[in-house]
């Protein structure tokens, strides 16, 4: 078993430990912006358990995942910023 | 339809401490056991990332005697619906799941309490909880300056871990007064487990200076928080950070509880010495049933168990200890009650609700929860008022107690094999039908 997986965050490949959470990768990307508020400002994590909904990025191709309940797997696609 | 129907004689909401202990009593009284649980770990928020890492103890001991059970586990399953008695769906990455069951344990947690203020929604200000359950999965904490602020004994425990991660913790500002919490303190004598972990935490974050009676009012930052001013109530200061860890104790999940119909009072789910609750078969364990932690959640969920396999003599001999850890919740809440100036951090254009961006002043209007929703959207956003009910029912006594189905945000496909009605086929839940 490797120890570490590689996956993609707005195209920008990353490497991080096996049993990393999707928001780690992302929050060692692009820290400040998971998505964007109605209002258009930017939005990180808030509750890191899955109540809040500010984590959420798409995941290959599936919209508003929690990315704090997501564990990292190889060749996943990320984008933030929604 | 759902991809799968499964039915089981005892089936678990929740794999942290209490729906472990019941799982475990049930599988080892040969029953047919299921647990449920939304994230992709076991152990819930407090046992999490204790698997690979730890040996021995208490949470080792558990998690030991579940993989050694036949209890079947459904990780990154989240319950969505009960279309009806005796059945819940649950959304997985693979599709959704029906479950049946003859007995059902509701051992579904708490999440921490949040407060709007200036700055709140800035990237950086999280959980204490939250962020130290994130950094055990890979969340950067190394080297980050952390100011955690709050109130509740997980402070402390949040301290300790995010140092152990590497994090240069700058200081601990516990809301409630030093009196208040010395009471506290002398009530863990009756509780010798407790106060060897107090102490253990305190000794090791020694260094770290712990402030009573000190709150935060605003945390500052363009894009991201970059500081946060506290307040003793007479003077102000502002300290550097790169996380503001700020949460006000813990609130019971009772989203699913209350969708079951179970009566709550207080704020917690009402149950009987046999931790049942007022729906036939179905128990509660753990916090929903008051935020007593971990030792209590343990005790609950046993008792669940041992009920749940008809064998009552078993839970009774638990009620004696469970009595013990009732006390030191009672002495929990108290210590740590929330102060009044906490209600007026907000500022008019501060966000009460993120999800929809409703901001204090546009709820000036509103008299209820129900109003609220139907007024200005807030608690109308994805995590569908789990956060702003919470603050509204500490900021203005509203009471948030009616939920409908989902229970979460679902796929669009989880909702359309659903076989009653629903208020409408829509991912956004509670859109057009707000109670």
């Amino acid at each position: 078993m490797p120890d570490r997986v590689t996956l993609f965050i707005n195209g920008k490949p990353i490497s991080v430990p096996v049993g990393s959470i999707v928001a780690a990768a992302v929050a060692r990307s692009y820290p400040s912006c998971f998505h964007h508020s109605v209002h258009q400002e930017t939005r990180s994590p808030l509750c890191g358990m899955g109540a809040c909904f500010e984590c959420c990025v798409t995941i290959n191709g599936s919209p508003h995942r929690r990315s704090c309940l997501t564990l990292c797997e190889e060749g996943m696609e990320v984008l933030t910023g929604a | 339809m759902p991809d799968q129907r499964l039915n089981f004689d005892v089936l678990v909401v929740g794999a942290g401490p209490a729906g472990i202990a019941a799982a475990c009593i049930a599988a080892e009284n040969r029953r047919t056991v299921a647990v449920v649980d939304n994230s992709p770990w076991l152990g819930g928020q407090i046992w999490r990332g204790i698997q690979t890492k730890t040996r021995g103890g208490t949470a080792r001991h558990w998690l030991d005697r579940l993989q050694n059970s036949d209890v079947q586990i459904f990780s990154s399953a989240t319950i969505f619906a009960s279309p009806s008695a005796n059945q819940l769906l649950a959304e997985t990455p693979d599709g959704v799941l029906e479950f049946k069951w003859k007995k059902l344990v509701l051992a579904t947690g708490a999440r921490e309490l949040f407060l709007p203020f200036p700055g709140w929604t800035l990237p950086g200000v999280m959980g204490p909880g939250g962020l130290h359950a994130m950094a055990k999965s890979g969340w950067p904490v190394a080297e980050k300056k952390v100011v955690i602020a709050g109130s509740g004994p997980l402070l402390l425990a949040v301290a300790d871990g995010l140092k152990k991660e590497g994090a240069r913790v700058s200081l601990v500002a516990e809301q409630a007064n030093w009196s208040e919490v010395m009471r506290f303190g002398l009530s863990l004598l009756r509780h010798p487990r407790k106060l060897i972990q107090g102490v253990g935490i305190k000794s090791r974050i020694i260094g770290v200076p712990y402030h009573f009676g000190c709150w935060p009012v605003r945390a500052n930052g363009s894009s991201q928080v970059e500081s946060v001013t506290l307040t003793d109530g007479s003077r102000s200061w502002t300290v550097d950070c790169d996380y503001l860890a700020c949460g006000f104790h813990l609130v019971p999940n009772l989203e699913l509880p209350r969708l079951l119909g179970c009566a709550v009072s207080n704020g917690y789910v009402s149950v009987n010495e046999f931790q049942l609750t007022s729906v036939p078969d179905v128990f509660c364990a753990g916090e929903p049933t008051g935020i007593g932690g971990v030792d209590c959640a343990l005790i609950e969920g046993q008792v669940a168990g041992w009920v749940a396999v008809e064998a009552p003599d078993y839970a009774r001999k638990l009620f004696g200890l469970r009595a013990d850890w009732h006390r030191f919740r009672a002495s929990l809440h108290q210590a740590f009650a929330l102060r009044p100036e906490l209600r007026r951090l907000a500022t008019p254009n501060t966000y009460v609700c993120r999800c929809e961006d409703v901001r204090l002043e546009d709820l000036s209007n509103c008299k209820s929860w129900r109003d609220t929703k139907l007024n200005t959207r807030c608690g109308m956003g994805s995590c569908q008022g789990r956060i702003c009910g919470a603050a509204a029912e500490f900021l203005f006594g509203w009471k948030n107690d009616s939920v409908r189905p989902p229970l979460f945000p679902v796929r669009a496909s989880s909702l359309a094999g659903k076989t009653d009605a629903l208020p409408e086929i829509t991912a956004e839940p509670n859109i057009s039908s707000p109670t």
